[in-house]
Formats: C-alpha cells, sequence, structure tokens
C-alpha cells in the first residue's frame, strides 16, 4: 500500500459528519445480537465505546490488565472537558474550538475529524450530566467554566481537580450497568498479547490471564483497541506504571501504521525526580505559572552549593538569581508555551545550574506573588496543589520555591485510522490516546478527555456499524481455527523465548537506560545527531534485552516481571519508531521540536512545503527500518500559519 | 544532602487463595526518605530478583493517589501511618531508620488474596453492576444545563463521589463492612435529580448484593471515615440508611 485514503466524506466541513451519518450502514437490532466486538481499554474511549455498544445490542468483550474496569489511567486526568457549549456567552462555537485544536496541533490534524469532534463535544457535557457526572456549578444551579491553555474563551468544564475520575466513573457505571445486563463480559487482568488475523480482517485477540498465566483466544467480528498512550517509553513520565502501547505495537506488526510516532507531548511543571529509584513523575497545574516565577541561580557555585545542601533557595540574593524564561521571553515571560517552557529548563539544567540534589530541577516562586497579593490569595487560588506537594516533597511553598522539571505527559502519535477509526486493517479500530487523528503535533489542555468521550460514546458507535453491517451473513468462528492457534503459538514460544534468557539484568534496570536514551536523544530538542545515535543506542539495548535480561518464576500462574519485560520488549520497538520518525521529520512543529528548525526567537519553525503529513510506519520485519508512507493533510477551511505566541 | 533509612520489613508472602501464608523477613539498606513507600518496594523487588528469587506482588498503577489500585496494611493501618493518604503517597520520611515494618495484605472474605499483597476486589464491580448507576444510555439525554442543581448538593455529591474505591474502609471495619464504599455511591446518586429517580431501588439493590458477596454489617465504629484516603464521611453512610428504610417501606 503506497496511498492511505482516510475516507473523509464529501460536502462542506460542517456537514460531513451529518452527511455520513445520514448515508452509513447500519446494523438492525436482531443482527447486532449476533455480531461480537472486541474491545480493549476501559478508559475513557474504551469504557464509554463498551458500553456504548454493549446499550445498542451488540455483544461486547471487554478486557482490561487492571483488576477493574475503573482503574484505567484516563481516571488521573485533573483539569477538565473541553466543550462549545458557549454557556458563559463569550463568543464560543464549534468552529472557535475547532479552530483552537488546528491551530494548538500546530496544523498537523486532520480538519474533518478535528471538526467532528467539536461538534460532538456537546453532547458530552450533556450525556455525562445524565449520568450523574458531579460537575462544579454555579450558585444559581448551572454548569460553571474556566479558561484553560490556547483558548480566549472559558469552555473548560470540571469537577474538582478530578476531571478525569469523574468522567471516567460515569463511563464505568455505564459499563457495569450492560455487564448487569449480560450485553458486556468483562474480562479484569487480563492483557492483550496480539491480534489474530483471518482473510486479512481483525477477527480475534490472544490475552494473558495475568493470575494464571494462561493464553486464551477470543473471536470478534470486529477489534477496537483503545488502550492509551506510549508515554512509558520513556520510563518516568506522568503516566501510570501499567500504562503501554504493546497493543499498538502488536498491530503494527500484523501491518497497521503507526502514525506520526514522533509527537510527544512534554510537560513543564511536573515534581522532579529525586533518585535513582524514582518510579514515576506527578503532574502540577500549568496554572501555577500564572503566578509562580521560574528561576534558577546565576552562578554554578550557587548551583552546586545548593546541590550539595549548603546552601538555601531563599539565600540566594535577588541579582543573583535567573529568572531565565523572562529573560529570554520578555514578551511572554514564565507564561510561554509548554514546549518553550519545558527546553528552557532542560538547557539551564543540562548546563550546569540546575537544583535539587540530582541537578535536574529548577525553581517555581511564588514569593513576589505572596508579597504582591497576600498568602490568602495564593491559598485561595492553589491551596491544593501546594497541599498535594508539601505531601510529596516535604517542603512548604510558601515559605520556599517549588522544585519543577519538565516530565513527558501524553503521545499524540498513535495507530493510523481513517475518518471511522478503522486502521488499514480492516476490522481493526482505534479510540482514544491509541489513536493519531486530532491532536495534531501538540495536544491542548483538557482536550484528551473531550476526545476519549468522544470517540467512545459518538464516533465509534456509529462508523463500527459501517463496517459490521457486511459483517451480518459472518458465523461466530471457533478458535480452533488455524489463525488463532498459530497465533497463540507464536505468543507461547516469545515468552517461552523471554523467560529462557536467563541473564543478569531487570527489567526495570534495562528499561531505565531506554528513558535516559529516549530523554536525552529524542527528548525537547532533537538533532539529526541525536536521533541517528538514538536509532543505533535502541538497537544496542534490544539486543542487551534480548540477551541479558533476567525475569524470575514461570508462565504458570502470576509474573510481574514477565508482564513488564514483554511490555519494555514493546516499548524498545517504538523508541525506534519515534526516533525514526523524528529524524524523518526535517522540521519544528508543537512537540517535536528539531534544533535545526526554529526561528531566530526559538520557535518551532514547520516546513509546511514538504512535511504538511502524516507520517505513517510500515512494519517491514524484525530488525529492518519502518517504511514511511503518507497521508497528506489537505487543509480547506483554515490556512496554514506559522503560530503566533507573541 | 538527602536521609537515608535501614529497615527490616515483615512481608507477608502467598501463593495463591489456597496457600496458607506466612512473613517473610527482609533488610533494606539505604532508602532515600524522599522515596515513596511503594518505591522502597521497588526497591525491594530489585534486590530479591538479584538473588533470584521472586518479587513481592503487590497493586499499584497511578503512583498519584486516584486509581485506587494501590493497598497495603501497613503497621496496622490501611495505606500506612499517614492521614488523608494512599500507599502510593505516603513516604519514607514517615519511618524511623532501624524500624520493623510490617506489611500485610488488605484482611475481608470478600477480598480474597490472589498472591502476597494483591487481593481481589471485584466485589465491588459487583456491588456497582447491582445498581450504582443512572439507567440512560447513550445520546437522548437533555441539555446539561436543562435541570439546575444547588450548588451546594453538587459539591456534597463530588465529595461523596471521590471514593476512589481502593477498599480501606473494608480493610479497616472490624465487620469488614462496604458500607462507607456502597454508601458513596448511593449519596452521590441521590443528591442530584438525575439519580434520584432510582435512588430507592438503587439502594436497595446495593445493599443485597453487598450483603450477598459477605461484607459485614456496620456498627457504627467509623474506622472506615478514619482511613479512608479521601476523606469520605460516614454522613453518606446515614444517608443511605435513610434511602434504605424507605425503600423498606414503601414495598
Amino acid at each position: 500500500m503506497s496511498k492511505l485514503d482516510a475516507k473523509i466524506p464529501e460536502g462542506p466541513l460542517a456537514q460531513k459528519w451529518t452527511n455520513y451519518k445520514d448515508h452509513q450502514k447500519l446494523v438492525n437490532p436482531a443482527n447486532k445480537r449476533k455480531l461480537d466486538v472486541i474491545v480493549v481499554g476501559t478508559g475513557l474511549a474504551g469504557g464509554a465505546a463498551a458500553a456504548s455498544l454493549g446499550e445498542m445490542g451488540f455483544n461486547v468483550k471487554n478486557f482490561t490488565i487492571q483488576d477493574s474496569p475503573r482503574r484505567a489511567h484516563s481516571i488521573a486526568a485533573q483539569g477538565g472537558i473541553n466543550a462549545a457549549k458557549n454557556y458563559p456567552n463569550d463568543g464560543d462555537s464549534v468552529y472557535r474550538l475547532f479552530y483552537d485544536t488546528i491551530k494548538g496541533g500546530d496544523y498537523r490534524a486532520r480538519e474533518a475529524n478535528v471538526y467532528r469532534l467539536a461538534e460532538v463535544s456537546n453532547s458530552i457535557i450533556d450525556q455525562c450530566v445524565a449520568q450523574g457526572v458531579p460537575f462544579a456549578r454555579e450558585y444559581g444551579g448551572l454548569l460553571d467554566n474556566r479558561s484553560f491553555g490556547g483558548a480566549q474563551v472559558s469552555r473548560t468544564f470540571y469537577a474538582k481537580g478530578q476531571t478525569g475520575q469523574q468522567l471516567l466513573l460515569g463511563a464505568y457505571q455505564a459499563l457495569m450497568r450492560q455487564v448487569n445486563a449480560g450485553t458486556v463480559k468483562m474480562y479484569t487482568r487480563t492483557e492483550l498479547v496480539d491480534i489474530v488475523i483471518v482473510d486479512g480482517k481483525a477477527r480475534g485477540i490472544i490475552a494473558r490471564d495475568l493470575v494464571t498465566g494462561e493464553l486464551t483466544r477470543h473471536f470478534g467480528h470486529a477489534v477496537v483497541l483503545a488502550t492509551g498512550g506510549y508515554g512509558n517509553t520513556f520510563f518516568l513520565s506522568t503516566n501510570a506504571m501499567g500504562s503501554n502501547g504493546s497493543a499498538a505495537i502488536k498491530a503494527f506488526h500484523k501491518g497497521a501504521m503507526f502514525a506520526n510516532p514522533c509527537y510527544a507531548q512534554i510537560h513543564p511543571t511536573c515534581i522532579p525526580v529525586h533518585g535513582e529509584f524514582q518510579s514515576k513523575l506527578t503532574l502540577m497545574s500549568e496554572s501555577l505559572r500564572n503566578d509562580g516565577r521560574i528561576w534558577v541561580p546565576k552562578k554554578k557555585e550557587d548551583a552546586e552549593a545548593i546541590r550539595a545542601g549548603k546552601l538555601k533557595p531563599t539565600q540566594i540574593a535577588e541579582e543573583d538569581r535567573d529568572y531565565y524564561l523572562e529573560r529570554r521571553y520578555p514578551a511572554f515571560g514564565n507564561l510561554v508555551p509548554r514546549d518553550v517552557a519545558s527546553r528552557a529548563a532542560k538547557e539551564r539544567c543540562d548546563a550546569g545550574f540546575g537544583v535539587n540534589s540530582t541537578g535536574l530541577a529548577v525553581y517555581l516562586d511564588f514569593k513576589s506573588a505572596i508579597e504582591r497579593l497576600g498568602k490568602n490569595v495564593i491559598k485561595a487560588r492553589y491551596g491544593n496543589l501546594f497541599q498535594m506537594y508539601e505531601k510529596i516533597v516535604d517542603e512548604d511553598p510558601y515559605e520556599t520555591p517549588m522544585m519543577i522539571y519538565p516530565a513527558i505527559h501524553y503521545t499524540m502519535g498513535g495507530l493510523w485510522v481513517d475518518y471511522e477509526l478503522q486502521t488499514n486493517i480492516p476490522g481493526l479500530f482505534a479510540a482514544g490516546e491509541a489513536n493519531f487523528s486530532d491532536h495534531g503535533a501538540n495536544r491542548l489542555g483538557a482536550s484528551a478527555l473531550m476526545q476519549g468521550l468522544a470517540d467512545g460514546y459518538f464516533v465509534l458507535p456509529y462508523t463500527i456499524q459501517n463496517y459490521l453491517a457486511d459483517e451480518i451473513r459472518t458465523p461466530r468462528m471457533t478458535t480452533n481455527e488455524k489463525e488463532f492457534v498459530d497465533t497463540e503459538k507464536a505468543v507461547k514460544a516469545r515468552f517461552d523465548k523471554l523467560l529462557s534468557i536467563k541473564g543478569e539484568r531487570s527489567v526495570d534496570s534495562i528499561h531505565k537506560e531506554l528513558g535516559l536514551v529516549m530523554w536525552d536523544f529524542v527528548g525537547m530538542g532533537r538533532t539529526k545527531e541525536s536521533l541517528e545515535k538514538a536509532i543505533k543506542r535502541i538497537a544496542e539495548i534490544k539486543k542487551e534485552f534480548w540477551s541479558n535480561v533476567r525475569i524470575p518464576g514461570s508462565n504458570d500462574g502470576m509474573n510481574v516481571e514477565l508482564e513488564k519485560a514483554s511490555r519494555l520488549a514493546d516499548f524498545i520497538e517504538i523508541g525506534n519508531l519515534m526516533a525514526h520518525d523524528g529524524l524523518n521529520r526535517e522540521e519544528s512543529c508543537g512537540g517535536h521540536f528539531r534544533e535545526e528548525y526554529q526561528t531566530e526567537e526559538g520557535e518551532a519553525l514547520r516546513q509546511d512545503d514538504k512535511f504538511a503529513y502524516v507520517g505513517c510506519w510500515k512494519y517491514e520485519g524484525e530488525d529492518k527500518a519502518p517504511a514511511l508512507v503518507k497521508e497528506d493533510l489537505v487543509y480547506e477551511s483554515v490556512k496554514m500559519v506559522q503560530r503566533n505566541y507573541k | 544532602m538527602e536521609n537515608t533509612i535501614n529497615l527490616t520489613l515483615k512481608v507477608w508472602r502467598q501463593n495463591g487463595p489456597k496457600d496458607k501464608g506466612r512473613f517473610e523477613t527482609y533488610k533494606v539498606e539505604n532508602i532515600s526518605t524522599d522515596s515513596s513507600f511503594l518505591e522502597m518496594m521497588d526497591i525491594l523487588n530489585e534486590q530479591l530478583i538479584k538473588e533470584n528469587k521472586e518479587p513481592v506482588a503487590f497493586d499499584h498503577d497511578c503512583r498519584e493517589g486516584i486509581c485506587g489500585m494501590c493497598s497495603l496494611y501497613i503497621n496496622g493501618r490501611p495505606h500506612g501511618p499517614d492521614d488523608d493518604v494512599t500507599t502510593c503517597q505516603l513516604h519514607m520520611r514517615k519511618f524511623k531508620d532501624g524500624e520493623t515494618v510490617t506489611i500485610e495484605p488488605w484482611r475481608a472474605a470478600a477480598f480474597p488474596v490472589i498472591k502476597d499483597l494483591m487481593v481481589d476486589r471485584t466485589a465491588f464491580d459487583k456491588i456497582i453492576a447491582a445498581g450504582g448507576y443512572v439507567s440512560v444510555s447513550t445520546g437522548g439525554v437533555p441539555d446539561a444545563n436543562a435541570i439546575p442543581i444547588p450548588k451546594v448538593d453538587a459539591d456534597e455529591a463530588m465529595d461523596a463521589a471521590s471514593c476512589i474505591g481502593c477498599g480501606a474502609c473494608v480493610a479497616a471495619c472490624k465487620n469488614s463492612s462496604a458500607m462507607l464504599f456502597v454508601s458513596a455511591k448511593v449519596s452521590q446518586l441521590a443528591l442530584l435529580p438525575q439519580g434520584r429517580v432510582e435512588a430507592k431501588a438503587r439502594a436497595k439493590a446495593m445493599i443485597a448484593k453487598m450483603d450477598e458477596l459477605g461484607f459485614g454489617g456496620c456498627t457504627n465504629t467509623g474506622a472506615c471515615e478514619v482511613e479512608c484516603p479521601k476523606g469520605v464521611s460516614i454522613t453518606n453512610i446515614a444517608r443511605l440508611n435513610r434511602q434504605y428504610l424507605a425503600a423498606r417501606f414503601s414495598e
């Protein structure tokens, strides 16, 4: 395949989705009962899709690696969810939400998909309220909104600082209602370990019971992957420990395209790494940059003394502080975009001015704000965040500056899907963060929840019918078919191989090595040299992994190290893809920053004449470089311009 | 300079639900007091792997106190010796150098041990499946602002809804009662007009399921509220009892 067809419906942008729905094929109720749909993942996209498909009458099998569908990592989203309701009457509209998302994504998303996302955003809020999601309200009893980055309107709905939790519990409850009704069968603590393809179509999965170690075969007329992002390739990220990219890699190995793997979002304000055994990074809300000033010591010896614990930040005189964002970006100061703030922090730390015992942190200081506004105002604005920081770091941010550092947060890339959320393998769909489609090269705040639920409640349940309508004559297959047996055999051989290595190194130690390579060479600032080096180093890590990993225990029964090893093997493949994609994309856009391509002010410099396409990667075989296939991005409504944050 | 401590760990090891289980003693050294408790467990496991032994199985995922996956009964307290935190948010500065730390799984008949410190909490999912939802399907719902909800009710519903389903309330309760968990969901939905329609039936169905699954009754000791990492209040239990009584009277 050399050309990818996104199957974008005809007609003007605002009519495409309506036209599609008016003309798509449907499945009648009697036939729905005869069709099996496998949904992998129970987050906002997977949980919402499984519940909705169950309500419609399909037979749904829903898989999760956790002990309950309610644990999916969507639960950790704090800020909110965008929708074009225009309740505050501040000029919002579907078009404006669409435009902001396209622009925020640095003109690398597909217009038709983004417009549909903006269009269904309002239905999501209605749906969640009907489910009993306790959104924040004003005294008049109506819904409250707040502002988020990249927009001039207040369109973000929220439930305290736990919006993701409340939306996920809404989807989870809808899902459990279907479990009770018998339309959805839940498989908890069960992991997809491969996808079964029969005559070119996705027909099922091989799963591993994480408690017994048993491999099981499952048939589906269609398979939906809603398995989240691959940020944990970097080992340290804001993702949950179990978040992984394995389902996407299994699909990739079976011929599905992996799109824009190099687009990863690095969030500037996370609690920094404290030591070698750090397992994860915690996000501190971006809103803190409204009142906090970011700095490092001006003198190297001060930074060294701080790292050695001989000096406190409060002892550094005002003239010895380098407010580097205010210095480098006087117009925007501490409120530069996420990518710029992240890169600038890394630059200072790499130059030896970082603080914390590791040298990998900068200060976020509220002293001026407290002097200007008083402690009570700051407390009212950020009290809960300050408390959370204090629990983790054991320092009072009212008295001493916070320490922060950037961390990998979200991956915009993912499995290539067409307008129907179908990958290039018929019958294999991808939803939520697992697909690539809506955020372009950079995602705006409060848009991940919107996209997950849009895909799960309002897009996939429609588009999947257009495929399933042609499957009503396909009887349920027994899983004794050759393709199931062979796929299971290959999976077993892979696990046996992993267990037979019996090397010297733990899974985590190799994963940390991969993470450092990714961070140093495929991180915030990339160059041709760094990416070439990454490809070489990742190949070495792959060799080391497959010859020297140590996995205690066996395949019979629970074996957490084996699970981790299997996922790490796939993260190594993803790291390689990210580096290849980054190397190919000789431009800077959104979260992908090639140091060779920047404006004089250090802003991302796109090359629209050469790279206005989706970079899709095709698997060419073990240890072979992946092949590039392009989907051209054709903009009909919006003009591509240089993003301007000045 | 960062402080480090040495600890003796008494860790519950159990091969599966049928295994009898026993405590094993391990030593961990030079643990940074800035580490989280689960990072200390990671270090222990790294040590065990090096010695070619099987690492300790424990549940965890988000490591920021919201997914509800982590558990652990540490020195006799669910989620350990700090208030309003989950085990993943507990830090080693709460322990003293040389201390012996006892680590056990949740102990409740309704939460059988899967392996070591991991327990099976699917009973909670079954309780939610029995009625912990509003019976609406996707689409065809009114505009989100069609029904105003008093802010005080919305806020109270949010407080109840902050339950993370970790099971600390059951582990803390001498009767292994799930009343705080059940009452949090019943309260959240009963406080909102969308959920009020089914409020009585929901309370009845969820309580019946809870009893069926082997959770004990509530004797108002209040231990659940003390150990709840999200501060869910036992006033929710009072509200649940009202809903339940109303449901029984209207039979």
